[in-house]
């Protein structure tokens, strides 16, 4: 039978703050295990938490920014379960008064335009990470605990139920993280963990108004798992379905290695976290005028900033829309073209070699090697006939490992493109007096034949010759 | 008069007065501790020579000439639940037995700011759950005036202490009448604070948005000092009220003139003691004729504020003593798995009635049951304010028994909870509403001290300091000292 997918997405972004959301912790990554601690993330005895004003900051320019209505007062509540990484054994966090409620996000999918409302933004603090002593839990005598990452800030961004396919789903996804990035709130980082996803996913005939059974899957840690682990899920949910069975509400955890789900608890052995108000800190009171400065102040966003490409350099929609979903990326592309590089050029450049490289190296653009102002350089050689389009893909490979000037390659390479005709036409001449049989199946009509003279033209100027004086010069002499 | 005998400001004249020295001071006190506190059994940790090089020090600014703070030089002692840095604090539990914070509580700070002498960490009830102290994870303490009876509690300690002479000053915690009580059953003065005007930071939870740290004090004028070293706002907590502390000795006035008593009939409640009764009405009687007015009213919802309490605080409990595990301080019992490892330390290093409370506030907290339990406490609660806000309009103090009776013998309500539980039915109400209350000695029943209970309005510890000193100023009750058995 053919189902109506449901998805619903929940969200988990760490902030970017200095320091923790109840301390005064640092929040660096990568810091020596346990050093960014204190009484406070440790929960020792006697110890309490103050809010970190800039995550309520963050909080409401996140909200702001999903179009979610800022709750005047809202408050912490702790949600309570045992577990070695959590040192109090609850965690602070917020629960039927969550700091924003009832947001909306616009994505495209497919040339559509489709809303995905927003449930609630809401904070918390994160746990603490578990070093286990062997290769596996299962095969660990013993763990240690790592309480650096205990109390940084976390935004929960809860989705309704709009979505209804794993590219959806990733689509969502990514605009929510391009958002992220551009209010500067969050490093977004799904290798670091500082970007996380849990999936709720049903299905239902198509045309039926009640929701079907769902499993909420957890442990999507990239772009790729969102996608992979909600296919495999709503294949496994179909066949189930199909059999005549019935999916059970469950929680499931998504295997990247074996590319599966796998139950970790039922419904029965949820938690039942009995939460509590916070009775250690006092409710947050959010000024309207407080709302209304930061949303006054809000920087330009991805759809706003995907316009100002269309209207301002005439990128097509796609482009503009590929360019600016990542704002560093965005950031790139308009360096670039403050260094006088010509936008569309600039353009396909970044969505070319650019992107191709970063792709191959696992790395994003904010580690690429080289700067705006070096490419738009690269590419005023192209523009000046200093060098073919071909020859600059080579000075940009150079580039890239030596982070070496465009121009300083050229010259130490001797890469300047050959433009003057009286030597371009000696080479051309050799070429033909050199290859009798390829003239003659030319005349003969094989137009193919001219290719291979080109390239044995090309061969002899390693490259630097003027490719449209080649092809006029040599036609001018068959 | 031996100098353990004397109160706070008395001996601060003498030592500014050169007429004593701190170290001869804290060496008299220590003295005592030696000689009564294997009957009493007030400390859990002493801390004799801290003590005395922080008396050396106060030594050596008065022959310097400095000017001295009234606490400075003064030994008293904290109840053990006040973290102190490099020194244990159990909150009488065998779970936190060897547990020695590297931090000090925000008072802590304060006192030793205040050059006061810290003699140790005094006993009190396990987590400070309990009215008796003989929930303490090591022993009970004793009463100075019965030693065959309980020094009330939970700050029973604290309590037992200054009545002892084993310490000249004292803080206790009250989550629902663990200062008023103990400082009525053992004839001393016990103030708690309002909700947030000390900062709890460092005062390891019980209930957090009913506990409260104040001062345990030999008369009301010792009250008034401690209160003025350890009150304000504190911006390690959040809960703390961010107004100006009063200068609380201006309250030190034999005068209430005008002042309108409110006597709640509700909180006479069956089981009264005739004795205890007998002496609150006749301190209404001498506080008319000092000039207060005085009417009955009606608190109409105090008597479900006992229930409440015990859905309200317990379900806090269940959660602040979650960290309790094993994991990362305090006692651990190896397990095959962390679960079992949890279950062991637990069961093993907590006693049954702190058990019994983190059992009743995780069902009260559990899905299914908040809305009958938890949440309907906490609408009562609502309404137990309201009932004092209503009071207030009418009057400025409240006036009740501070304990329906006075010393029980030890063991006698150990096997009945709710037996004991109703020993906090007078002052539970007043931590549910965050108001300040004072509890003073008003008279002997069989030689054992009552307390009154006086009640103020939100921030309104300087009224409620002035109607107590005003009866104390026309009383002997607080001159009394405890005997110890000692002829
Ligand atoms: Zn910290």
């Amino acid at each position: 039978m053919d189902y109506e997918i449901v998805i619903g997405l929940e969200i988990h972004t760490e902030l970017k703050t200095n320091s923790k959301i109840f301390c005064g912790c640092s929040t660096k990554f990568g810091s020596e295990q346990n050093t960014n601690v204190c009484p406070v993330c440790l929960g020792l005895p006697g110890v309490l938490p103050v809010i970190n004003e800039k995550v309520v900051e963050f909080a409401i320019k996140a909200g702001v920014a999903l179009n979610c209505e800022i709750l005047p007062f809202s408050k912490f509540d702790r949600k309570n379960y045992y577990y070695p990484d959590l040192p109090k054994n609850f965690q602070t966090s917020q629960y039927d008064l969550p700091i924003a409620v009832n947001g909306h996000l616009d994505i495209e999918v497919n040339g559509e335009t489709k809303r995905i409302n927003i449930t609630r933004i809401h904070m918390e603090e994160d746990a603490g990470k578990l070093v286990h002593s062997g290769a596996t839990i299962s095969s660990s005598d013993s763990a240690l605990v790592d309480y650096n990452r205990t109390g940084v800030p976390l935004l929960e961004i809860v989705s309704e139920p709009d979505i209804r396919s794993a590219e959806e789903a990733r689509a969502y996804l990514e605009k929510v993280k391009a958002i992220l990035e551009y209010l500067d709130v969050s490093d977004c980082k799904m290798e670091e963990g500082s970007l996380r996803c849990d999936a709720n996913i049903s299905l239902r005939p198509h045309g039926q108004a009640a929701l079907g059974t769902k499993a909420e899957i957890k442990n999507l840690n990239s772009f790729r798992s969102v996608q992979r682990g909600i296919e495999y899920e709503v294949i496994r949910q179909e066949e189930i379905l199909d059999d005549g069975g019935r999916v059970i509400q469950e929680t499931r955890t998504w295997d990247e290695n074996k590319g599966i789900t796998a139950s970790m608890r039922s419904k029965e052995q949820a938690h039942d976290y009995r939460y509590l108000p916070e009775p250690d800190l006092v409710p947050i009171v959010v000024d309207p005028a407080r709302v209304a400065e930061i949303r006054a102040n809000l920087p330009e966003l991805p759809d706003a900033r995907r316009q100002r490409l269309m209207n301002d350099y005439g990128l097509s929609e796609y482009d503009a829309g590929i360019i600016t979903s990542s704002k560093a990326v965005a950031d790139y592309f308009d360096q670039s073209v403050q260094n006088n590089g010509d936008a569309k050029v600039v353009a396909n450049w970044l969505m070319g070699e650019v992107s191709k490289h970063l792709n191959s190296e696992g790395i994003t653009i904010l580690d690429c090697p080289v700067s705006p102002k070096q490419l738009t350089e690269l590419l005023a050689l192209i523009e000046k006939g200093t060098i073919s389009n071909k020859i600059a893909k080579t000075v940009f490979e150079e580039m890239w490992t030596s982070r070496k000037d465009a121009e300083v390659i050229v010259k130490e390479k001797g890469l300047v493109q050959i433009s003057d005709s009286s030597e371009i036409v000696a080479i051309v001449e050799s070429v033909i007096a050199a290859n009798p049989q390829s003239v003659a199946d030319f005349k003969a009509g094989k137009d193919k034949a001219i290719g291979f003279l080109v390239g044995q033209i090309m061969k002899q100027t390693k490259g630097r010759a003027n490719p449209d004086m080649v092809n006029t010069l040599l036609r001018e002499r068959l | 008069m031996e100098l353990f005998k004397h109160t706070a400001s008395q001996l601060h004249e003498k030592l500014v007065a050169k007429e004593i020295s701190a170290v001869e001071l804290t060496k008299a006190v220590l003295g005592r501790i030696d000689a009564v506190d294997k009957d009493v059994q007030a400390y859990i940790t002493r801390t004799s020579e801290t003590a005395l090089a922080q008396a050396q020090a106060v030594d050596s600014k008065i022959q310097r000439g400095e000017k001295v703070s009234v606490l400075a030089g003064i030994p008293g002692a904290l109840k053990d639940n006040i973290c102190t840095k490099g020194i244990k604090t159990t909150c009488a539990s065998k779970i936190l037995a060897t547990f020695v914070p590297p931090y000090d509580a925000t008072v802590a700070e304060k006192l030793a700011a205040e050059d006061a002498v810290i003699l140790g960490k005094a006993n009190m009830d396990e987590f400070a759950m309990g009215g008796s102290t003989e929930n303490s994870g090591f022993f009970p303490t004793h009463n100075p005036w019965n030693l065959e009876t309980v020094p009330g509690g939970s700050s029973g300690g604290s309590a037992a202490a200054v009545a002892a002479g084993e310490a000249i000053w004292a803080l206790g915690s009250d989550t629902g009448g663990s200062i008023r009580q103990p400082a009525a059953y053992c004839g001393v003065v016990g103030l708690k604070p309002t909700y947030g005007r000390v900062s709890r930071y460092g005062l390891v939870a019980y209930a957090s948005s009913l506990d409260q740290i104040g001062p345990i004090t030999r008369d009301v004028t010792d009250s008034a000092h401690v209160m003025n070293i350890i009150s304000g706002y504190d911006a390690k907590d959040s809960t703390s009220i961010n107004t100006g502390v009063p200068d609380y000795t201006k309250s030190l006035v034999n005068n209430i003139k005008g002042l309108k008593i409110g006597l709640p009939k509700e909180y006479f409640v069956a089981g009264m003691d005739a004795e205890v009764e007998r002496a609150i009405n006749k301190a209404i009687e001498q506080l008319v004729a000092l000039g207060a007015e005085y009417k009955e009213i009606s608190m109409p919802h105090t008597e479900y504020a006992l229930s409440a309490y015990y859905m309200i605080a317990p379900a806090e409990a269940s959660s602040n003593l979650a960290r309790y595990d094993g994991v990362s301080f305090g006692h651990r019992v190896e397990g095959n798995d962390i679960i079992e490892m949890y279950k062991k330390t637990r069961s093993e290093a907590f006693g049954a009635e702190v058990k019994r409370r983190i059992m009743l506030g995780t069902y009260a907290l559990s899905s299914g049951y908040y809305d009958a339990y938890y949440l309907k406490a906490l609408k009562v609660r609502t309404l137990v304010k309201q009932d004092f806000d209503k009071a207030f309009e009418q009057v400025d103090v409240l006036i009740t028994p501070t304990a329906p009776t006075t010393a029980f013998k030890l063991g006698e309500k150990t096997n009945d909870p709710l037996a004991m539980y109703l020993q906090d039915v007078c002052t539970i109400p007043v931590n549910l509403s965050g108001v300040p209350a004072i509890s003073i000695p008003c008279g002997f029943a069989a030689g054992m001290p009552i307390g009154m209970q006086i009640i103020g309005k939100p921030l309104g510890e300087e009224t409620i300091i002035r109607a107590a000193y005003t009866f104390e100023q026309n009383n002997d009750y607080h001159k009394g000292f405890a005997t110890l058995g000692e002829v």
